[in-house]
């Protein structure tokens, strides 16, 4: 960020020194413009994210359908206290951890290695060829992706049993092993979003001063060498970032596949918080435990994400803010 | 410029010709990976079921057949699906251009002073936000559950959206050209409009696609807030045929006739797959040119 910037446009015209009220008045009547642009966002913005945050008050309070939102009887921390002590706890906080670390772990080289691949390949039509190929799978929507996953593992019918009885294997149902679980999510997403998010990478590698790559081959580099002495240092602070973001999603398995992808049988694996909270809200209507079980999440996932950004800004001077 | 010189100049070392060969099979075996499910799935969708399960169409086709494609285009549920799933899509990504873009070009400019507070309430909810129930109690209490408006307008600014455009904006327009044009009295709102859009083609395109495609594969919100059968998009529809009727072919012995029902019934998932894929993987080619370079270049730290 650049901060703000004192000698403005127009800054000549600004009356050199105002009280608070008289600058803001000031810029209200300069950019009234730019503020009427803002403003239709700003204002979806306060009512669907803000309300709801102000809203959070509800996992303190009793819900009561009358008083709404913000009306019921405080209870403090009951709601949490019964969420930690209930039996799906521990197995909640389980799943969602070892389904997003198996996907951290599995999905997040990839796309650096992706990138690097596409880097290398010299021939522009070609190169843009296999980005639009592994691009494609981004493009698939939740129910269609899952769908695909229960068709083609189908033990009987599906790709992954012919290719058992080609092997002359049996062929398990990945679907019901509540054990291979978040490496079927794990993969699910990778094969879904490597390429995409390789994009980040290609962007940065595009942005290599190509002088560099003249100096290392008269240097005798050859071009293995060039990748980890130019292409992989180049794309450390691009690295980091992701991981540090990442890092604070940590407890936040998306809803979408897994929900689509538990069966009866893998549910002792498949059930993570944001299903949990989806069935405890919506299904059986105990808004304000739902909410606690929520803001529980929320409240880790941030604490856990100004953890690592600290970190990683004393070690490697990357940091988020 | 990077190849002339290499074809020109010194010869590839044999660790570069090693080097070529690793990374040419890597491409293949990429391209067979990323290609042959949605490959499998294309020819599955129009084989006889039959030779489908028992997996006699690894590689082509086989007892071509349009009877899933014939049943699913018969049932009136695809069609609503389609319609409601186009008029999101459209209208979705109507107004979330509408309001993204004007946005994120006044948060791009430099000499709007609050920008930097703007920024942080926008960043903030992609780290803290109300959760589940209570935006869920919010969206109810404006009586928007279950219209079609719930699922184009309240969430229709995508805050990463938002930064890729704001960062956009501040590169690729230059301060000179607002310089000039304020000299000749020129409103920001004009502006905008007439200057800084239309240099921002790439932009609009390649941020009009995502949300696109957001749109058009959001079942999400659907799920929560749409009761209406009239009103569920397609990704629903698909769902119940797809996902929900999972237990539809097993846990019970069949006759052969039942059999048979069960075949079809894993050929009109098939065919589901693709008729609710295409149009989006087909939008995709067009708007790749302006992929990469240009609009993502450093929004990722704005």
């Amino acid at each position: 960020m650049k901060g703000l910037d004192a000698t403005n446009y127009g800054g000549s015209i600004a009356p050199p020194h105002k009280t608070v009220l008289e600058k803001v008045l000031f810029s209200f009547k300069k950019h009234y413009q730019l503020y009427l642009m803002i403003l239709p966002a700003l204002i979806l913005l306060i009512i669907f994210y803000y309300v709801p945050i102000y809203g959070l008050q509800l996992a303190f309070r009793e819900y009561d359908p009358i008083k709404g939102l913000t009306g019921g009887t405080w209870v403090g921390l009951d709601y949490f206290k019964r969420f930690v002590t209930s039996f799906q706890f521990q197995e909640l906080i389980k799943n969602t951890l070892s389904i997003s670390v198996t996907s951290l772990v599995i999905g997040f080289p990839f796309p650096i290695m992706l990138a690097l691949i596409f880097n290398t390949i010299r021939k522009e039509s070609r190169k843009r060829t296999l980005q639009t190929i592994a691009y494609m799978p981004h493009f698939i929507s939740a129910v269609a992706l899952v769908g695909m996953v229960r068709v083609l593992l189908s033990p009987s019918t599906g790709l992954w049993g012919h290719l058992h009885v080609l092997l002359g294997l049996d062929a398990v149902n990945l679907l019901a092993e509540p054990s291979k679980f978040s490496w079927l999510y794990a993969f699910t997403n990778l094969w879904q979003n490597a390429g995409w998010n390789s994009i980040i990478y290609v962007a940065a590698l595009s942005g290599v001063d190509v002088a560099l790559y003249e100096a290392a081959k008269v240097d005798g580099a050859s071009r293995f060498q060039q990748m980890i002495h130019i292409d992989i240092p180049s794309l450390v602070p691009t690295i980091v970032i992701l991981l540090i973001l990442n890092s604070g999603f940590l407890l936040n398995v998306g809803f979408e596949t897994v929900f689509l992808m538990q069966t009866s049988a893998n549910l002792a694996a498949s059930e993570v918080i944001s299903t949990y909270t989806y069935k405890i809200g919506i299904k059986s209507n105990q808004l304000s435990y739902s909410t606690a079980i929520g803001l529980f999440n929320n409240a880790i996932n941030f604490v856990i994400l100004l953890i690592v950004n600290f970190i990683s800004r004393k070690l490697s001077d990357t940091s988020l803010f | 410029m990077r190849d002339k010189k290499r074809r020109t100049g010194i010869k590839n070392s044999t660790s570069d010709v090693v080097f070529n060969v690793i990374i040419i099979i890597i491409c293949v075996l990429l391209v067979i990976i990323f290609l042959y499910p949605l490959y499998f799935i294309l020819v599955a969708s129009f084989s006889s079921p039959a030779a489908v399960a028992k997996g006699q169409t690894l590689l082509l086709p086989k007892g071509i057949t349009m009877i899933g494609y014939n049943e699913i285009f018969s049932n009136k549920a695809i069609w609503i699906g389609y319609r409601n799933t186009i008029l999101y899509t459209f209208g979705g990504t109507f107004f979330s251009l509408l309001l993204t873009l004007p946005a994120a070009y006044a948060l791009s400019r430099n000499d709007f002073a609050p920008r930097s507070a703007f920024m942080l309430l926008f960043t903030f909810t992609i780290f803290f936000n109300g959760g589940l129930i209570p935006t869920y109690l919010t969206v109810k209490g404006l009586h928007l559950d279950n219209t079609i408006w719930v699922l184009m307008v309240p969430f229709c600014v995508n805050v990463f959206n938002l930064i890729i455009s704001r960062t956009f904006f501040q590169s690729s327009v230059p301060k000179e050209l607002l310089e000039a044009s304020q000299l000749d009295g020129c409103s920001d709102f004009r502006f905008f409009i007439q200057i800084a859009l239309p240099i921002s083609k790439a932009l609009v395109s390649v941020i009009g696609l995502y949300y696109m495609v957001g749109y058009w594969n959001e079942y999400f919100r659907a799920l929560i807030y749409i009761r209406n059968e009239n009103l569920r998009p397609l990704q629903l529809i698909i769902r119940e045929i797809l996902i929900q009727n999972q237990s539809f072919g097993s846990n019970q012995t069949f006759s052969s006739a039942d059999a048979t029902l069960a075949q079809k019934q894993e050929l009109l998932k098939y065919g589901v797959i693709v008729v609710s894929s295409l149009p989006m993987i087909i939008i995709f080619p067009f708007v790749q040119k302006y992929f990469e370079k240009g609009v993502m270049i450093g929004s990722i730290k704005g």
